[in-house]
């Protein structure tokens, strides 16, 4: 009986595995439903095909260097709370960037994220 | 002169309980073991800080994405417009369903965006990029 159990216990630990999955949760907007919202409430960022960073505000790009993206972020953070800051990356952008960019915001405890759709074809 | 005679006492592991002990740990092993079901393809995780952990294993589907712009979901290769109705079909089943992004770190972010606005038509919006643990000497 012992021996079953022994074996049986054996077996189970040797597959369990207990590694989870990990990783950066994000809720998606549904299709269609484009919320207005005010744009001065809006922060956006963008990443272009060269992995560069810029905020875009009143209709310049101003470039920032991804050290100085989570000081920034916070910084405009606490001048409003309601902030919204959407990440906008360009097709050609690395996937491995955008994980970057979308850490440091979450680490600079931007809550409301949006990935907008990226401009520029293949 | 007498020597004092030898010991009477016994040592004994007391084994009764060793059934009961094996038999919790078999049923924890049996409770918390989740059999993996899909290998995927390999794919260098991307890594990061604000790493949260999903919890239930079971509402948790993969979508693999190589950096070579491959598509995987339960080991089958599919093209793009497969993801839509494939995933809306996981979700019918499983309405808690959470969908973890396995890409490479080298993908093209437009391939991603590809995915998640088919993600979005069939309305699966918990999406987790996955991603590793960064380590504490890589951040510095």
């Amino acid at each position: 009986m012992a021996d079953i159990a022994f074996l049986l216990i054996i077996f189970f630990l040797v597959t369990t595995t207990m590694s989870q999955d990990k990783g950066l949760s994000l809720q998606l907007p549904p299709v269609g439903e484009a919320k207005k919202v005010k744009q001065k409430n809006v922060c956006n960022v963008w990443i272009n095909d060269a992995d560069e960073i810029a905020f875009y505000e009143q209709k310049q790009f101003t470039p920032v260097a991804f050290e100085q993206l989570a000081v920034e972020v916070r910084r405009r953070l606490t001048e409003n709370e309601k902030l919204i800051v959407s990440l906008k990356a360009e097709r050609g952008a690395k996937y491995s960037r955008f994980i970057d960019v979308l850490d440091e915001l979450k680490l600079a405890g931007a809550t409301r994220i949006s990935i907008a759709e990226p401009e520029g074809g293949d | 002169m007498r020597f004092a005679r030898k010991s009477t006492v016994g040592a004994a592991i007391p084994t009764a309980s060793m059934a009961d002990i094996s038999f919790l740990l078999l049923v924890f092993f049996m409770v918390s073991t989740v059999f993996v079901r899909y290998r995927g393809i390999p794919v260098t995780l991307p890594q990061a800080e604000a790493v949260e952990e999903l919890e239930m294993r079971r509402h948790v589907t993969s979508i693999w994405v190589s950096n070579q712009g491959i598509i995987n979901i339960d080991d089958a290769q599919v093209t793009l417009d497969q993801v839509g109705p494939l995933i809306h079909a996981k979700l019918t089943a499983n309405p808690r369903l959470v969908v973890s992004l396995k890409a490479d770190a080298d993908a093209e972010f437009g391939r991603l965006s590809d995915v998640m606005q088919e993600l979005r038509r069939v309305e699966a919006l918990r999406v987790n990029f996955a991603t590793l643990r960064e380590k504490e000497d890589a951040s510095q």
